[in-house]
């Protein structure tokens, strides 16, 4: 039996490794005017988001979270559940770590909403368009994010502005999906009617597709924001401050208490969260049903 | 088109919509479809080869304006597929659409918008209505796209839903209504644009029975009322019939027939024809009372004339019934008479008119057609006791027969 059949050939060999470092190197010195722009951009957004999170006082927080919880379910129990929980992160010491953290979960969202949802809706209208995206949303979402990360920091440095673009890369696609999908859900002789009243297609997009889309739009977006929470401890490593890297401080510690306390303050914040933008997602089901 | 030689040509026509040798394919490979349909090969071996759908298939009809032109024809006959090809929704793979005599596939995209924003519109068979919108803003959507602004797209909206009988629901939300009141809703905003051709497609179909005969009875008091050109399309028979001036048969894409029902009944063109019109339901018998209506306008006889003139002017009708004490039925009031008496030129006694005719509720609607066709006033239905029970008009006669 001849050798290549049983183990792989060694004459099929190719080094992708080698033109890859050559790559990032040759971005690292030659688009560093670039990278330099895009990462004082983002951290002109990130203290302008810090700043507006931080203007927000603690008991304001609380009771927002309580109004609201209220609003969407009804009941006096949960809302007072949450408020609690939130309070107990102050308690616990990690007030201000949260709003860190926060302040990077909201300006990645930001990002990953003004850039997924056009591109949600520009392939809910191109086949062209969405095959040439899907294959790159899938690596998006299943590349480990450690991968790029190093990249990350070669081109943009320790901190929180890569670690908003790693987010980004992992928290977009949702949103680019559930877009399009619900686009493209809308139902045909809806569709049909708009067109035949002689709507252009600017409003048959804003009259008619994108709110009758909006319940799994929703989805989307809840999908993505809970995606960006889940990016924050991966996102300490690179320097990421916050909650993320307490946990992470446990971690290279063995402060196992750092690390729980800080871990359940993550996991409080994305319940709340998570319930929150579900109970907009269902009151707009309902709406629309 | 059809080759009956009872139809005679009639002279002055007002043709709005023509369709010449319209032929519609699905499918890539359409140019190898034409050659094969030039050499006679089937619909189904065309579909086998090459992968096109023949949908329509060299289809030619004129609708006459202020008529109703009724498409029938069993699913995948192509019906669906011609109505949507009059508004461009689907684009003809071959010939020639005239409006006005204008050929629609000449216009510009800005021209086609502006046909579809003023002089046709269409009404779905599974509603297509905005579920994130309340009713009066699914009516008002059409001329709200034309950008026409909030108030007086409300209250010409307003008038459409008072006329489809949905006042009182304009702030609900379509997912409120029930199958009947959403068509309502579909009906009321495809007339809100004042369109000169009303596109049908299979409107009722989604509709359970009774529901569907309202319906059907409805749109012809709406098209008394406003006489446009309604193109309508339904795989039903009974309905084609009530409803058209005018009727095609499709069979697999092609026109078998086009006659008015009297002609098409009498001089079936072809086997396919004559079941089709046999499988019209005709042991369904009405009665009276399945038809008959509380008069918008009764008065008793000592309230006298002013009190007549107030409630046929609130009612927006041209006559009142008088009744006595006990609802024994006297006669029929007229608009002009009830001024006339008011004016001193008649007593009010005079000025009833007594020989109207009248029928009981359990008398066959068949039976009714001699007396409907002279009638001047609806029928009146009286007990045996001559207390007045109802009233039937004579639409509602006719449009109970198959």
């Amino acid at each position: 039996m001849p050798e290549w059949f049983t183990r792989f050939p060694q004459a099929l060999s190719l080094d992708i490794k080698k033109p890859i470092d050559d790559a990032i190197e040759y971005m690292v010195q030659n688009w560093g005017g670039f990278f330099d722009g895009v990462s004082d951009t983002l951290r002109a957004l990130l203290l302008w988001v810090r700043t507006a999170v931080n203007i927000i006082p603690w008991w304001a927080l609380i009771a927002t979270v309580f109004v609201l919880t209220l609003k969407t379910s009804g009941r006096l129990s949960r809302a007072l559940l949450y408020a609690g929980l939130l309070l107990f992160v102050g308690i616990i010491g990690l007030w201000e770590m949260m709003y860190a953290t926060l302040t990077i979960i909201v300006t990645s969202v930001i990002l990953s909403l003004l850039l997924g949802f056009p591109l949600g809706v520009l392939i809910s209208f191109s086949d062209r368009a969405s095959r040439l995206v899907r294959p790159v949303l899938d690596t998006m979402q299943t590349m480990p994010s450690f991968v790029y990360l190093i990249p990350a920091v070669m081109l943009l440095g320790l901190g929180n502005v890569p670690a908003v673009i790693a987010t980004i890369i992992y928290a977009m696609p949702p949103i680019v999906r559930m877009t399009s999908h619900g686009i493209r859900q809308v139902d045909r002789e809806v569709v049909e009617a708009a067109q035949s009243f002689g709507s252009t297609r600017f409003q048959l997009l804003t009259k008619v597709l994108i709110p009758q889309a909006m319940p799994t739009i929703m989805a989307g977006v809840n999908q993505t924001i809970m995606m960006a929470i889940s990016m924050v401890v991966t996102c300490s490593m690179i320097g990421a401050t916050g909650l993320g890297s307490e946990v992470l401080k446990g971690i290279n510690r063995l402060e196992s208490g750092r690390g729980f306390a800080a871990g359940t303050a993550i996991v409080i914040v994305a319940i709340i969260i998570d319930r929150l933008t579900q109970g907009f997602a269902k009151g707009g089901v309902e709406h629309a049903e | 088109m059809q080759n009956n030689p009872n139809t005679n040509p009639a002279p002055e026509r007002d043709i709005i919509l023509k369709v010449e040798h319209l032929t519609k394919m699905f499918g890539r490979r359409k140019s190898q479809a034409k050659e094969m349909q030039a050499k006679g090969r089937s619909r189904d071996d065309i579909l086998k080869e090459t992968g096109v759908t023949i949908a329509v298939d060299d289809v030619s009809f004129e609708a006459e304006r202020g008529k109703t032109f009724s498409l029938i024809g069993l699913s995948g006959s192509g019906k669906s597929t011609v109505v949507r090809c009059l508004n461009f929704l689907w684009q003809p793979t071959e010939g020639s659409i005239f409006f006005n005599g204008e050929n629609i596939a000449d216009y510009s995209p800005q021209q086609l918008m502006e046909y579809r924003r003023k002089h046709i519109s269409m009404v779905f068979q599974s509603f297509g209505l905005l579920s994130h919108r309340d009713v009066l803003d699914n009516v008002a959507y059409g001329l709200e796209i034309r950008g026409i602004d909030k108030k007086k797209r409300t209250d010409a909206a307003m008038r459409m839903i008072e006329m489809v009988n949905l006042k009182g629901w304009e702030n609900k939300n379509v997912g409120e209504l029930s199958g009947g009141m959403r068509q309502r809703v579909g009906i009321a905003r495809a007339l809100a644009n004042d369109p000169d051709i009303l596109l049908m497609d299979e409107p009722f179909s989604a509709l359970d029975p009774l529901v569907r005969r309202d319906m059907q009875f409805e749109m012809l008091s709406i098209q008394e009322k406003l006489n446009k050109t309604i193109i309508f399309i339904t795989h039903d028979i009974n309905e084609a019939f009530k409803l058209g001036d005018q009727v095609a048969i499709m069979r697999d894409g092609r026109i078998v027939q086009t006659d008015t029902p009297e002609n098409m009944t009498q001089n079936p063109a072809d086997d396919y024809v004559r079941d089709f019109i046999d499988s019209a339901d005709k042991a369904q018998i009405y009665y009276v009372k399945h038809f008959m209506q509380r008069p918008a306008c009764l008065i008793r006889q000592q309230e006298g004339v002013a009190l007549a003139l107030k409630q046929m002017r609130s009612n927006d009708l041209s006559s009142a019934y008088v009744v006595d004490n006990r609802m024994k039925f006297i006669g029929v009031i007229t608009l002009d008479n009830a001024f006339r008496v008011r004016a001193g030129e008649l007593s009010f006694d005079d000025a009833i008119v007594r020989d109207v005719p009248a029928t009981t509720r359990d008398t066959q609607i068949a039976d009714l057609i001699p007396l409907a066709s002279q009638a001047r006033f609806p029928i009146v239905v009286l007990d045996e006791k001559g207390r007045l029970e109802g009233i039937i008009s004579k639409a509602a006669i006719l449009t109970s027969l198959q």
